[in-house]
């Protein structure tokens, strides 16, 4: 099995530490990883702005670099959702259809491609987790609070699974945080007072450690909470699963 | 005014923006907790949306067979191709009866065809008596929210409001005094009304009869007291049989409220001996929706409201930052359809958390129609050319990895660099209440060429 690695645009040039861990995780778990060096992005920030004619030229580029894997596993719910769900842009040859069916957030991954919830990691702290809309509602990582089916959370498994993490209960179990893309700076009033009312949220639960499996939402948390000064950490999921302190 | 601007003023006042998301959220909560308690609700949304697409589908057919039955019973059945043709048609039947008094119970068509100004202009009293709504009326304001008309005004807000119209006692927004002193009023309303005008929730095709849904009984008050009952209905309000009555009553009240069932759910199948009946079947604009493939199903709508309660912008924003008769995400994917221009920036309201598509009733695929009215909108409005721009260009330097390459450094250097006064500048919407993410040495490139080699 081969598995192409995935590294959303913002995260390699941002938060390399999120792309290292996900990758060190993958090669803990035996995953024979590659990472094509000509990736760039996904295309969704264009897309959700409404430019998606504008973005083919990088959903094809994705393609071309990912087309030879078994798997494509990325650390991020949305950019996933988006190959799989808007790269109907493109003509729908068997590479197009092939990269679309086998595209991967990495917490699915782990879970269900691999079989695997317990990746022997420990995080001896207070965690809350971000539900990211795309992972939940797009991806079907877990149940949705409005949806009457029976409860399940990809996240929740694995992190359940690391010994000394206490999940923390949160009022709103999966309201959205307000980042959605370009929505942050044209929206920036609600975008920001959403942030602010799902830090409180985590505040208010006992929270130590935010974290997520899509970093976009994160690092918009992150913002807020670093400019106020709030007495929480950010983490990606893919950095507690890899800490194995 | 664009959206964006509106929700900004309402976010000027921090605690009533906590306080109209809190009673919203408390109402979405509600719906949960009943929504949990039908065994099946997954199977029952899937069913109602099985049967508004095959009603959409077969429209015209519908349409006729209620029209035949509804005359069979009696009632008059009229037809109008817009909300000018509605509003005339109403002017019309109410002059031929000599109507110069008038209740209306809930209707958000006559809302969306201003038949109120309408009537008014002609020297006809015209009272909303359901209470959310009669007190936006008395405000002079619009409905900010489709079942829940004054949820934007406080108790205490309320209080004044009666006062300056009603004559009440200061009560510091006693709910059950404000409440008695409104039903006073309308009641004097209702007994000398010559003419009841009402919305229709569904009607159904088979019978020719329609069923109008309230919690305050006012449209069985309005029409069983006057001697003209108008109802007024889109196009879309047809249901085949009676029996699918079964399905969308359960989840109408359990959506928009919470409750079981709505107080009333009031069958209108032929007028009282001696009194006219008349529907006024309105298209406005919905046939055109009709043909838009990828915005049909928005049609499907029993406007119970359950996306606004859910949607996390609608209850920071108000409704009345959507500019738009019906606000809301259903709102944002309708109103295009009907002006463009005027309401471009809806579907931009949104992250596309897709929160309301999961409670939408009938299955609406708002989130995802919001983000094609995206691709809709920027090609045929005119755009912000900075926001077009920067869009274009970031299309160019996704697909090549030199330039992708290049902006990367470009962006990590001057956000390493960059004194803070420039960085957090008033062109910088993202850092006025956010910091920007603190650059690290590398970029994950650089790490892995170092590190990895294959």
């Amino acid at each position: 099995m081969k598995v192409g690695l995935f590294i959303p645009c913002y995260v390699n040039q941002l938060y390399p530490q999120v792309a290292i861990a996900t990758l060190e995780l993958l090669e803990k778990l035996n995953v024979d990883v590659y990472y094509p060096s000509t990736q760039t992005c996904c295309g969704q920030p264009l897309g959700n702005s409404g430019y998606e004619d504008d973005s083919k030229g990088a959903c094809q580029l994705f393609v071309e670099n990912f087309k030879e894997y078994d798997y494509i596993v990325g650390p991020s719910g949305s950019c996933i959702y988006h190959v799989k769900k808007h790269f109907d842009i493109l003509e729908q040859t068997p590479d197009v259809i092939k990269v679309r069916n086998n595209a991967y957030e990495l917490c699915e991954f782990i879970t269900k491609i691999l079989g695997k919830t317990d990746l022997g990691a420990k995080f001896p702290h207070k965690v809350g987790l971000h539900k990211s809309c795309h992972g939940l509602r797009g991806l079907h990582l877990g149940s949705c609070s409005e949806r009457m089916d029976p409860h399940f959370s990809t996240e929740e498994n694995l992190l359940n699974a690391v010994e000394g993490l206490e999940l923390m209960s949160l009022n709103r179990k999966d309201e959205c945080c307000g980042f959605g893309g370009t929505f942050s700076v044209f929206e920036e009033a609600i975008s920001v007072k959403m942030g602010k009312d799902r830090i409180q949220d985590h505040i208010d639960s006992d929270v130590e450690v935010i974290t997520g499996a899509d970093h976009s939402c994160l690092m918009h948390l992150e913002g807020l909470i670093n400019r106020q000064k709030k007495p929480l950490k950010v983490m990606h999921i893919a950095e507690i699963l890899n800490k194995s302190i | 005014m664009a959206h964006a601007e509106k929700a900004t003023e309402f976010n000027k006042d921090e605690a009533k923006v906590n306080w109209h998301d809190k009673a919203l959220w408390y109402v979405r909560e509600k719906r949960d907790k009943s929504a949990h308690g039908v065994i099946g609700w997954e199977h029952l949304r899937d069913v109602a949306s099985g049967i508004k697409a095959n009603v959409l589908s077969n429209l015209d057919n519908y349409l006729i067979e209620f029209e035949k039955n509804a005359q069979n019973n009696g009632i008059k059945v009229h037809w109008a191709s817009d909300a000018k043709e509605h509003n005339e048609i109403v002017s019309k039947i109410l002059a031929d009866n000599n109507a110069k008094k008038v209740v209306k119970s809930k209707s958000m068509l006559t809302e969306e065809c201003h038949l109120n100004p309408h009537l008014e202009a002609q020297g006809i009293e015209v009272v909303d008596t359901d209470l959310g709504e009669y007190i936006v009326q008395i405000a002079k304001e619009t409905p900010s929210h489709i079942v829940l008309p004054a949820i934007h005004k406080t108790k205490e807000e309320v209080d004044e409001l009666f006062q300056e119209h009603l004559g009440t006692e200061p009560s510091g927004g006693n709910p059950e005094y404000l409440t008695n002193e409104a039903r006073k009023h309308l009641r004097n309303k209702f007994l000398n009304a010559d003419a009841a005008i009402t919305g229709v929730n569904f009607a159904i095709a088979e019978t020719g009869g329609i069923v109008v849904c309230t919690n305050e009984g006012n449209a069985d008050m309005g029409s069983h007291l006057a001697n003209v009952h108008i109802a007024s209905m889109g196009i879309e309000k047809i249901i085949p049989k009676e029996k699918n009555l079964g399905v969308f009553l359960r989840l109408l009240a359990r959506s928009a409220t919470g409750q079981p069932i709505t107080t009333y759910s009031s069958h209108f199948n032929k007028p009282a001996k001696g009194k006219e009946m008349h529907i006024v079947i309105v298209d406005n604009g919905r046939t055109e929706q009709l043909s838009r493939e990828d915005f049909r199903a928005s049609l499907h709508c029993i406007r119970c409201g359950a996306c606004m309660n859910t949607c996390p912008i609608y209850r920071r924003s108000g409704g009345h930052s959507y500019d738009a008769t019906i606000p809301g995400p259903i709102g944002s994917i309708l109103s295009p359809g009907k002006d463009l221009t005027k309401h471009s920036s809806l579907p931009f309201a949104s992250t596309l958390c897709g929160s309301c598509s999961n409670v939408c009733p009938v299955k609406i695929n708002i989130h995802e129609q919001l983000y094609k009215w995206r691709q809709v909108i920027v090609k045929d409005v005119k755009q912000p050319v900075v926001k077009k721009s920067i869009l274009k260009v970031a299309g160019g330097v996704l697909a090549n990895r030199k330039l992708y390459n290049f902006s990367g450094r470009m962006a990590r250097f001057m956000l390493k660099y960059a004194p803070r006064f420039i960085v957090y500048s008033k062109l910088n919407a993202w850092g006025k209440a956010r910091d920007l993410p603190e650059v690290k040495g590398q970029n994950f490139d650089q790490w892995y060429k170092v590190k990895r080699k294959k």
